[in-house]
């Protein structure tokens, strides 16, 4: 036979393509070289962790830091679930609390936190990333305490007050006291006064103690008063003076760079959503309040996949990571606001300012709107299925497709079905 | 044993042996590579499918525990999967029917003598090569509720905005859009070849009979159109059912709306193998889809055949090499 060139081309690169395959599937990350370890790190979004920060972690140690950043959330949540238990995975993984509870469903998978660290995060946070042994599975990262983001200029010209004391004092109180203002804002000027109804429900919901599931795993979603309230409050309340039904969308964020709305549920980093997506809208200020007591929404932590290669030195690099200083530079770098009570403390925190927002001691505000914080809502493995089928309900309403009786009961008939 | 007819026992040199199994067994390993690849990559996942939609398969710890056809009796019981099978028809009829007709229209227009026909012929092709998802982002822009290009200029003409990501039949009307704007110039490609492929002489005899355009078109182009546009239609179904990056990428969820507006049978398969982890409800539901897809693969078959014996009756050349034309 004669063998043409084509042929060997063609021969090479299936030779190639069969490597490549082979190859693809190779754990990655761990492997000792030259005497020093190296570790990887794999987070999404912005942890803060820059180049010169993970330098100091190497000169303190002589370990190297690789630092793999998925571009969001759901890209890092999918890559998790696939390779736990399996290999492939960093040895030192970012979970956000969003899928958290999934995460503690395998909590005999990775390693649990050095009891000595014990006590360096806030209780709530530390109680979600407990397991049933009584093991620390998760190094806390930050926190989202919410306070109340305001239009200093929308609110003198429907008459409120304008100082951020007095509008904390004004939004004292209660949710109804909430929906009342809110109410008057919207007769007043025809205009809507909050984003979106489902933050709303964000809102009350991260202020339970039990939402849809119970730590013995019992599911209470549709016979919790509390929930039932939760939606009764949000679809005849919040829906008539929100200018949208949910967050994120093409109108949503077109509708905060024209200023459409007067206030919001303001967590640490919505402040960055605010000022990275509005910069040409001046007024806005954040109020040191919050209705029915303080309120979380958000926050990640860092996790040790027990099977990794270097559990110890990952071990390592999770505690100084959310080591109170590291966490203090972190915030410096992206706003991710500390859940480690020395931090908390901390001068540095406590000037911390914001030029968007009015010049507001965001630092100090944040801080006490973190002291409000009594409750960490308990969630379930699968509270985001049952919460966003409600957050559906709700949108349901005010999208008008369906009455608020009707809404509740396809979400019960949904629910029921999981 | 000795009791046996004496039968002369042949004895084999060694090199004998491999010549016969040379002539025995060569054939089928140089046509094993196909099957030895296709049993890797094409039966075993779909039978690893349905072991697994067999199951109650948790993903990470790799195991389940056998539940028979539950997964399956769930999925039928799903309100959103019966509203997902509705939607995804919905949007296959709404997005194919319209582009079709268009790739006719357009590609009539190509087969005409006209300037810089290869400019136009790559033009119509360029949607086809931009990411879907690209196109989504751009369309989500226009289709936006509130701030979209469409509703703005709707509202400025004093007439009622249309709700995009309310309705059902809007949100249709839009992900075709999407999917038209795709796939409008691919199709128009394919019936150009075709049209191509016919005899000039026909027409050349037409204009002599004296036929206008119009009755040259009906008469001569379409008969001749009509196994290549079986085929464009085949293939669109195929791709219809399983719609799946329009519907992700139209709100900012990509799970298919509050009241399940556009949720498709993919879109439902992802968020219940993804987003939920649950991948042994997901893979009865990808068995169900291919059953789906297999019946109406028959069913499509089933007409072509039809189809194409009553144009045999008619002793249509043309058409007969145009198929050849798109068989290959």
């Amino acid at each position: 036979m004669r063998t043409s060139r084509r042929t060997i081309a063609a021969a090479l690169a299936g030779v190639a393509t069969i490597a490549l395959v082979t190859t693809g599937c190779a754990t990655g990350g761990g492997e000792s070289s030259g005497g020093t370890t190296t570790l990887t790190l794999a987070t999404f979004n912005d942890f803060g962790y820059t180049d010169e920060l993970l330098a100091e972690f190497t000169a303190e140690t002589g370990i190297e830091v690789v630092h793999n950043k998925a571009a969001t959330s759901n890209d890092a949540r999918a890559n998790y679930f696939q390779k736990l238990g399996k290999s492939g995975l960093a040895d030192v993984e970012a979970v956000e609390i969003d899928w958290f509870t999934e995460a503690m469903q395998y909590a005999d998978l990775l390693a649990p936190v050095p009891d000595d660290l014990k006590g360096r995060w806030l209780d709530w946070k530390e109680a979600s990333a407990t397991d049933a042994d009584g093991n620390l599975i998760a190094y806390g990262t930050d926190i989202g305490p919410q306070g109340i983001c305001y239009r200093g200029d929308l609110f003198a010209a429907a008459g409120l007050p304008t100082d951020r004391t007095e509008v904390a004092a004004l939004f004292d109180g209660d949710w109804d006291n909430f929906f009342t203002i809110g109410a008057d804002y919207t007769a007043k000027t025809g205009k809507p006064f909050i984003d979106s109804a489902n933050s709303v429900l964000q809102g009350i919901v991260n202020q339970l103690e039990f939402a849809y599931e119970e730590p013995d795993g019992a599911i209470i979603a549709t016979e919790n008063p509390d929930i039932e309230a939760a939606y009764k409050a949000v679809v005849e309340k919040a829906v008539p003076i929100a200018a949208y039904a949910g967050q994120w969308s093409e109108d949503w964020f077109a509708s905060m760079a024209s200023g459409e709305f007067a206030a919001m549920l303001c967590p640490g980093w919505m402040l960055g959503v605010i000022s990275g997506n509005a910069p040409d809208i001046t007024g806005w200020d954040i109020a040191d309040a919050f209705p029915g007591g303080g309120g979380n929404w958000g926050g990640s932590y860092l996790t040790v996949p027990a099977n990794g290669a270097n559990v110890e030195a990952a071990q390592k690099l999770a505690d100084w990571l959310t080591s109170p200083e590291t966490q203090l530079k972190a915030f410096t770098n992206a706003g991710t606001f500390p859940s480690q009570v020395e931090a908390l403390a901390s001068s540095e925190l406590a000037a911390a300012t914001n030029e968007y927002f009015n010049n507001a001691p965001t630092g100090e505000i944040l801080t006490s709107r973190a002291e409000a914080i009594t409750v960490a809502t308990f969630k379930g493995p699968k509270y985001f299925q049952f919460h966003d089928a409600l957050q559906n309900a709700v949108t349901r309403v005010f999208d008008g497709l369906e009455d608020e009786t009707t809404s509740w009961n396809t979400w019960v008939t949904e629910v029921s079905a999981f | 044993m000795s009791t046996a007819s004496p039968k002369p026992v042949r004895v084999l040199s060694f090199s004998q042996k491999v010549g016969r199994w040379d002539l025995k067994f060569s054939p089928y390993l140089y046509i094993s590579p196909f099957f030895v690849m296709f049993a890797i990559v094409g039966l075993f996942p779909i039978g690893y499918t349905a072991f697994i939609s067999f199951m109650d398969w948790d993903l990470v710890r790799n195991s389940g525990t056998f539940v028979g056809f539950d997964q399956y009796i769930w999925i039928l019981q799903q309100p959103h999967f019966w509203t997902a099978l509705r939607n995804t028809f919905s949007i296959f009829l709404i997005s194919t029917v319209p582009q079709l007709l268009l790739a006719v229209f357009i590609a009539a227009m190509l087969d005409r003598n006209i300037r810089a026909k290869t400019f136009w012929r790559m033009g119509v092709l360029l949607p086809f090569v931009i990411a879907p998802v690209a196109v989504g982002l751009i369309f989500n822009v226009v289709f936006a509720d509130n701030f979209g290009l469409v509703n703005g200029v709707l509202t400025d003409l004093g007439l009622t905005p249309i709700p995009w990501h309310k309705d059902p039949f809007w949100s249709h009307v839009a992900i075709a859009t999407m999917v038209n704007y795709r796939w409008t110039g691919y199709n128009t490609l394919i019936l150009l070849a075709a049209m191509q492929a016919v005899n000039r002489e026909y027409y050349e005899a037409a204009t002599v009979d004296g036929a206008g355009l119009f009755r040259q078109f009906t008469a001569i182009t379409l008969p001749s159109l009509r196994p290549t546009l079986i085929f464009v239609i085949i293939t669109a179904t195929i791709g219809g059912l399983q719609i799946f990056d329009e519907p992700r990428v139209f709100d900012q969820f990509g799970r298919g709306g509050a009241g399940q507006q556009w949720l498709t049978i993919t879109l439902y398969l992802y968020d219940i193998g993804w987003g939920q982890w649950n991948f042994g409800r997901a893979a009865a539901m990808a068995w169900i889809l291919f059953i789906i897809i297999l019946a109406i693969g028959l069913l499509n078959l089933f007409i072509t055949r039809s189809l194409v014996r009553d144009e045999g009756r008619r002793g249509d050349r043309v058409g007969r090499r145009t198929r050849k034309e798109v068989a290959r």
